[in-house]
């Protein structure tokens, strides 16, 4: 039988407020344990919460990008479950009414068409702490720093049918949230996680299968596997006959395999109502517009812009406008050079990206400015080095630090374009090799690389390409 | 000197006739001979309290004192002091000293109050006569074998029994009103959101509410004037600006629209509170109030309506005290289940359990709809009917008590018979509106006087109106000033 896999995902986005969603503690990451939780982070008796405005206008700013309905009332609700890192003993999230609902992202798939992902809702809501096991002997530490750090838990529709599907949906995600300044998107850090619902069902069934929700995965590689994983332990259970349990299972990264958590039965009630310290989120039409006019040129428009005025194909407008960061060192090269897009894409695709990947920095760590690629770029424009020559000039600027003219100079890179000097090699050549020459002569065209390679050889590999093909074909031809 | 009110006490500093320190010094004085009896303080702030009232002397002097500097007040031991031991009642919090002080403690402060000490409550505010206090009941001063009300019953027999000129208070279901009406003082619950809940120990969030019990209107309007206004900590705190509660005290009772809350005066009512009730009403008719039935016909729903609403939110607020951060932790547990089930067993007592359950079970999965969100229905509809009675008149009037204090003990082994002697006040609290509860006469009991309460109920922030017809009433009738006798 063919299965069809069916995906959804929830991604908790930790938002880039600086201090906590419900209390005034500062939510940087990496101080020492409970240092950063006052009395509200710590429930203590008599305390209440008090909503961050920056959290709310963040979440506005996910919704509108998204083409979501962004609410005019939510309503924020508790979720009551007992756990040592849960200072209240409740959760306060949002349930019913949430924030953001009904919004959507396209994915570009691999036949390079289009799909389009629903956003079913995205809400507010407040992290808990983290219980600390390592380094403590028969008690656990309890650290409340990231208790009450703002998150939008952003769930889709279950629209992937791929594990692919649903890493280019994250991504989409991922990129979107930094665009918009409202989550760093640092994965180490916890600050970009996600769940997944994953289930199958026999290739043109209608109705869902069960589905397994896959817990905390925080990395794109993880989420590829846990899914792929879990496909294939669910095909196997429903081909031998079994069926699939609805359960939350962890993935466990080192053996690359899922293990049940809890099952529905053994869910627990969370016994959601609204919070009654907290009046309902209203949020007027003036604040979604002023938040409308905040929002910057979106990725897909980006793209978009790229292969109109750039002409650019879609891929690399999606590669290029995969980060902000990367968009816009892309956009400093095109400006600095003052035009000349797909060289600098090729570029930016190409030596850039590899330098980057290789000594593993961020486009805004790049030893190469976008000012000093775009001085590279414009020795070729004006023909004083060749695209070959070129990359030996941005390895030595990326290991030294140097701009382009300098490396140029200093090695004397500089091409020749001196009619005169290039057949004067090309002469020599054609003398040092009567036989090729002859040979050629009589039909054998092939040659015409080999003279190609020697002259350039001999002038180490500076005479201009162009101009040595004119002359080499009217030289070997007699003339 | 503990007979004077606030009023006079302030007068009384202004003049220099005596200090701060003379009164604070006399009145723990008293508390120390009289406050075990009634068992009406968890703690006692001696020392706090005399360096209070050394600072307040200090800016008297320099004449830098506002209409409360140098006044002795207790607070409710629900409200947060910053350190000082605040329990709510509860063994849960019996070492649990508070790191911060609670916005009215804060405001009282700063309007140069002094403090006495936390009065004694039911635990958690879950109680109607104070017998459910970890620290033992407290005793009425008109009778020391009878309940003095609750959950603010330690406050209601420290004022009453002149050891505190006045005390804070809160009102979930009547905490204020009932105990006030069973010891003879003016008890005020002010709208929900006119005061701060910041600092003060959550039992029903929706409904709780701080006030005042004082021995005259009067003196009430001061206090809630020291202790109103926005709060930026508290999201349910109403931004709107306190009115000169004391300057509005004035108002005449001639074109007031008086509606008697028909559902009131049912068969639970014992007719001698009726009558003085009735009586009471006629009083204020004599000088120019006109009077009218009116009818809530969703009020008789208040009881079990609150007993959902109430115990669901409790349920949810009272599960931080888990013995991980602060409060009761059971000896040597054996795992975190056996943590929770046994530093919650052990902290919490046998009302506050029977809410927390009652509250988790309409909460759950499946009973929610028809218990939860049935009693949030009948709850806006209670609403409504107050809100109805308020286009036709300006104030709801009715006992604040089916009966006078009853005895300790009576109503302990039947939770349902104690849940119904809050059945006048709840209204308000469903509905968030301000009331007040004024002495109006006395019933015989054996050899004893037992006080009995007038309540009225006003729109949404009409409690300057509240505590002015009080005060009209005040003016005429003198039952507010009687004393429990051995108290004078």
């Amino acid at each position: 039988m063919e299965w069809e896999t069916v995906i959804g995902l929830e991604i908790h986005a930790q938002l880039a407020t600086r201090s906590k969603i419900f209390s005034e503690s500062s939510t940087a990451y990496g101080a020492a344990p409970n240092t950063q939780a006052n009395l509200v982070d710590l429930g203590y008796p008599g305390v209440l919460p008090v909503l961050n405005s920056a959290a709310v206008r963040m979440a506005v700013r996910f919704g509108l990008a998204t083409g979501a309905t962004v609410r005019r009332r939510s309503i924020f609700a508790r979720k009551n479950y007992f756990y040592p890192d849960l200072p209240k003993g409740y959760q306060i999230s949002q349930y019913e009414l949430p924030i953001v609902e009904d919004g959507s992202l396209d994915i570009l798939l691999e036949d390079g068409s289009r799909k389009s992902i629903g956003i079913t809702r995205a809400h507010l809501e407040e992290d808990a702490g983290k219980s600390l096991h390592e380094g403590f002997q028969g008690i656990s530490g309890i650290d409340l720093n990231r208790a009450g750090t703002p998150l939008l838990e952003i769930v889709s529709e279950p629209d992937m049918r791929s594990a692919k599907e649903a890493i280019a949906y994250m991504k989409k995600v991922h990129t979107l949230v930094r665009y918009l300044g409202i989550c760093d998107g640092n994965m180490q850090e916890g600050s970009f996680r996600c769940d997944a619902n994953v289930s199958v069902r026999p290739q043109g069934q209608a109705a869902l299968g069960t589905r397994a929700e896959i817990k905390n995965l925080n990395s794109f590689r993880f989420v590829e596997r846990a899914i792929n994983h879990e496909v294939v332990r669910q095909v196997g259970v429903l081909e031998s006959g079994g069926s699939v349990v609805q359960e939350t299972r962890l993935y466990d990264p080192d053996r690359n395999e899922t293990r049940a958590m809890r099952s529905k039965e053994e869910a627990n009630d969370y016994r959601y109502f609204p919070d009654p310290d907290l009046l309902p989120l209203v949020i007027d039409d003036a604040l979604v517009e002023e938040v409308r006019g905040t929002l910057p040129e979106l990725p897909d428009e980006k793209a978009a812009r790229y292969c109109r005025d750039f002409e650019l194909s879609a891929y690399d407008a999606g590669v290029l406008t995969a980060s902000r960061d990367l968009a816009m060192y892309f956009e400093a090269v095109v400006e600095k050079l003052g035009g000349q897009p797909k060289l600098a894409a090729n570029w930016v695709m190409g030596e850039l990206s590899g330098a980057l990947n290789r000594d593993g920095l961020e486009v805004d760590a790049s030893r190469v400015p976008a000012t000093a690629l775009a001085g590279l770029l414009a020795r070729i424009g004006d023909a004083t080095i060749s695209g070959k020559l070129a990359k030996e000039v941005f390895e030595a600027m990326w290991s030294e630090g140097r701009g382009a003219d300098e490396i140029i100079d200093a090695r004397g890179l500089r091409q020749i374009t001196d009619t005169g000097a290039i057949e004067q090699a090309i002469d020599a050549i054609m003398a040092a090799n009567p036989k090729q020459l002859a040979e050629y002569r009589s039909g054998k065209d092939k040659l015409f690389g080999f003279f190609v390679g020697q002259v350039m050889k001999a002038t180490q590999g500076k005479a201009n390409p162009a101009q040595l093909n004119e002359l080499l074909k009217r030289k070997l031809g007699g003339a | 000197m503990h007979t004077l009110t606030v009023g006079e006490i302030a007068a009384g500093l202004a003049a220099r006739r005596f200090s701060s320190v003379e009164i604070t010094r006399h009145l723990l004085g008293r508390i120390e001979r009289l406050g075990a009896g009634l068992n009406a303080f968890v703690t006692v702030t001696a020392e706090r309290a005399l360096q209070d009232a050394r600072e307040a002397d200090a800016r008297l002097a320099r004449g830098e004192g506002g209409p409360l500097t140098g006044v002795p007040i207790a607070h409710k031991d629900i409200f947060c002091t910053d350190g000082i031991l605040t329990t709510c009642g509860s063994r849960m919090l019996d070492t649990f000293v508070a790191p911060y002080d609670a916005t009215v403690v804060a405001r009282w402060r700063s309007a140069g109050t002094v403090l006495l000490g936390k009065t004694n409550m039911d635990e958690f505010a879950m109680g109607s006569s104070n017998e459910t206090s970890f620290f033992g009941p407290v005793r009425n001063p008109w009778d020391p074998a009878r309940v003095p009300g609750g959950s603010s019953g330690g406050s209601a027999a420290a004022v009453a029994a002149r050891l505190a000129p006045a005390a804070s208070g809160t009102d979930t279901g009547g905490s204020i009103r009932q105990p006030a009406a069973l010891t003879n003082l003016t008890g005020l619950k002010p709208t929900y959101g006119r005061v701060s809940r910041y600092g003060m120990i959550a039992f029903a969030s929706s409904l709780d509410q701080a006030g005042v019990l004082a021995r005259s209107a009067e003196d009430a309007a001061r206090l809630l004037g020291a202790m109103a206004g926005f709060d930026p900590r508290d999201s349910t705190c109403v931004d709107s600006p306190v009115p000169d509660y004391h300057g509005a005290l004035a108002v005449p009772l001639e074109g007031l629209r008086i509606g008697v809350l028909r559902e009131f005066f049912d068969k639970g009512l014992d007719p001698r509170v009726g009558r003085l009730v009735r009586a009471a009403i006629g009083a204020l008719e004599e000088r120019g109030a006109s009077v009218r039935e009116v009818s809530l016909p969703h009020l008789p729903l208040s009881v079990p309506t609150y007993y959902v609403v109430a115990p669901a939110e409790c349920s949810s607020n009272l599960s931080r005290f888990d013995g991980v951060r602060f409060g009761h932790r059971c000896e040597k547990p054996r795992d975190l289940l056996d943590m929770y089930e046994r530093s919650r067993g052990e902290g919490f007592g046998d009302e506050v359990k029977r809410r927390i359950m009652t509250g988790t079970y309409v909460l759950s999965a499946g009973y929610y709809d028809a218990y939860y969100l049935k009693a949030q229905k009948v709850r806006q509809l209670i609403a409504g009917d107050f809100a109805r009675a308020f286009a036709e008149v300006d104030v709801v009037i009715g006992p604040t008590t089916p009966t006078a204090a009853f005895e300790l003990g009576a109503k302990t082994s039947d939770p349902i018979t104690m849940y119904l002697n809050d059945i006048y006040t709840i209204g308000a609290n469903l509905a968030g509106l301000p009331a007040v509860s004024v002495p109006c006469g006395f019933v015989r009991e054996g050899d004893r006087e037992l006080p009995a309460g007038l309540q009225l109920i006003g729109p949404h922030f009409g409690e300057a109106r509240l505590l002015g017809i009080a005060h009209q009433y005040q003016l005429m009738t003198d039952w507010h000033r009687r004393m429990p006798p051995g108290y004078e």
